[in-house]
């Protein structure tokens, strides 16, 4: 087992790539991913878990990447918003929110759309309860609640 | 946040020789997280628990329910053995946070969530819980998240966690390993201590200490079980209110067996043993599940803040009673 330490050097696997980056053990995902590897669509609201602006999908699953430590990381595959359009097409629930105007300013909107791709691909999307159930981790200070939940089902029936 | 350092571990033992030079367990990190964010924890280094092999729900041979401590909160809510029998503790765990917390928090960390008590989390107000003997802010300020049962006049902090006051009903223990390697069992209802005048010890956990497994026994698995909680959203938000349900009924449709335990009221998961006694031998109605109820807030302490809890308390234990028993 290594010694504790203070500096790491990490292999994060994100977005199919691979990056070495030098992290202090207290850098958050979030921080990693935004600072270091300039990766700035996942956003940082709360730094408390309590927003979802900087959800990301860890080995497939929605988790809030401001509560994880960039050294827990290690060797887990993670996707954020960058990581969903195929070159210029649009990932389904990226064209969903387009299409449902489901954003104002936009800021909630990458939290928004990894959460719908997780709820999606858990198979929890069946109906706008769950959907309004299963997206309640991600706040949106614009209210676009209803085009979201519009959105999301548009997405998950196109999809399943 | 203070700088630390961090290392994985690769067993208990190596843990808790840890643990005994200093250093502070994570798990899942969502609640250790919000308490390096916000400077409550000054840990001098971290020991990452998830190399344990601490994760899974197993059927032991009697028909027992081991629940590991390191499973993930949603993956427990997800679990066929679990939903089917002992619903209470799914349905706690799918009322608990939000989708992303629940797919990184486990289970033994739920245990040891600190209180969401506005000033335990606000380092600039005085709190007997984080500085002992700096005073309690919340007696005269803003309670109205805070306890109504199990109080002191040195805190009132409610301990926030769903999962324990489902596996109180459930008559559950949890499995800790001691610093010396000793294994030892402890009831879910003894876990937590009242915060008496040392509100800075919450659970009976020592150093080194390291939560290995909850088990459900046998017998609560073949009982009916129901979790009713009330927030100020629908959705992802620490309840303000939460009532747990456990019973078997006999063959007349008489209450033979039955634990009911209330959350988001107490300094600890609330065992309502008045309630229980009024319903023990009698066949569930309406008016005899009301009267019954009323008894769940025996013993509250109110203030102007909190007072809406006493009242919210009786209705949750009646509705989640109703709701279990097809009255509702
Ligand atoms: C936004 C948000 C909303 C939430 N809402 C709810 C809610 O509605 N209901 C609810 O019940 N909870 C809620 N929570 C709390 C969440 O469930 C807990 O933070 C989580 O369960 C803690 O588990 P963890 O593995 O992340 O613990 P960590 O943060 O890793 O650890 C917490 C503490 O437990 C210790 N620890 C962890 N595992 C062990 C072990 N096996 N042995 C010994 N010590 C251990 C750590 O040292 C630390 O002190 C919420 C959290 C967030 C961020
Ligand atoms: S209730 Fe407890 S946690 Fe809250 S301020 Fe008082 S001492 Fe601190
Ligand atoms: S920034 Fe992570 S949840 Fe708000
Ligand atoms: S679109 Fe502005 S916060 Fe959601």
């Amino acid at each position: 087992m290594p010694e504790p330490s203070q500096n790491f050097s990490l292999t994060l696997h994100v977005n199919g790539t691979e990056h070495r980056v030098a992290v202090d053990a207290r850098t958050t995902l979030l921080d990693a991913l935004r600072d270091r590897l300039h990766l700035t669509g996942t956003k940082k609201g709360c730094a408390l878990g309590q927003c979802g602006a900087c959800t990301v999908l860890l080995d497939g699953r929605r988790v809030v990447s401001c509560l994880m430590l960039a050294v827990m990381a290690e060797g887990r595959q993670v996707t954020t918003i960058e990581g969903l359009a195929q070159g210029d097409d649009l990932h389904p629930v990226q064209a969903a929110f387009v299409e449902h105007d489901a954003f104002q300013c936009g800021y909630c909107t990458p939290g928004q759309i990894m959460s719908a791709v997780g709820a999606i691909r858990e198979g929890r999307a069946g109906s706008d309860d769950e959907i309004r159930e299963q997206m309640s981790g991600n706040l949106c200070r614009c209210g676009a609640y209803t085009n979201i939940v519009a959105a999301v089902r548009d997405a998950a029936s196109r999809e399943g | 946040m203070h700088p630390f350092t961090y290392a994985p571990v690769a067993d208990a033992a190596g843990a808790a020789a840890r643990a005994l030079a200093g250093a502070q367990f994570i798990a899942g990190g969502t609640d250790m997280l919000q308490l390096l964010q916000e400077n409550l924890v000054q840990p001098q280094e971290l020991a990452d628990l998830n190399g344990l092999g601490l994760a899974g729900i197993t059927e032991e041979q009697d028909g027992a329910l081991r629940l590991g401590a390191l499973t993930r909160l949603q993956k427990a809510a997800d679990d066929p053995l679990l939903r089917e029998r002992c619903a209470v503790a799914a349905e706690a765990l799918a009322a608990s946070a939000s989708p992303m917390v629940r797919h990184m928090a486990t289970l033994g960390g739920n245990l040891l969530q600190r209180t969401r008590c506005l000033y335990f989390r606000d380092v600039s107000t005085p709190c007997n819980k984080r500085q002992p003997g700096s005073g309690c802010s919340a007696l005269e300020g803003e309670n109205r998240h805070n306890a109504i049962l199990g109080g002191s006049e040195h805190c009132i902090a409610v301990q926030p966690s769903d999962l324990p006051v489902a596996l109180v009903a459930l008559d559950a223990e949890v499995l800790i390993q001691g610093a010396g390697g000793a294994e030892r069992w402890v009831p879910v209802e003894g876990f937590h201590r009242l915060p008496g005048d040392t509100p800075e010890i919450e659970t009976v956990m020592q150093p080194g200490d390291i939560i290995l497994a909850i088990r459900i026994p046998a017998h609560a698995t073949r009982w009916r079980s129901h979790y009713v909680k009330a927030r100020d959203r629908a959705s992802f938000a620490w309840a303000l209110c939460s009532a747990a349900v456990a019973l078997r009924l006999d063959e007349e449709g008489r209450v033979a067996e039955l634990r009911v335990a209330a959350g988001g009221v107490a300094t600890k998961p609330w065992r309502l043993m008045r309630v229980e006694q009024e319903l023990l031998g009698h066949r569930l109605d309406r008016d005899r599940v009301r009267l019954a109820a009323v008894w769940a807030s025996e013993g509250a302490v109110t203030r102007p803040g909190n007072a809406y809890k006493a009242p919210l308390l009786q209705h949750t234990v009646e509705r989640a009673i109703l709701e279990l028993g097809g009255l509702a």
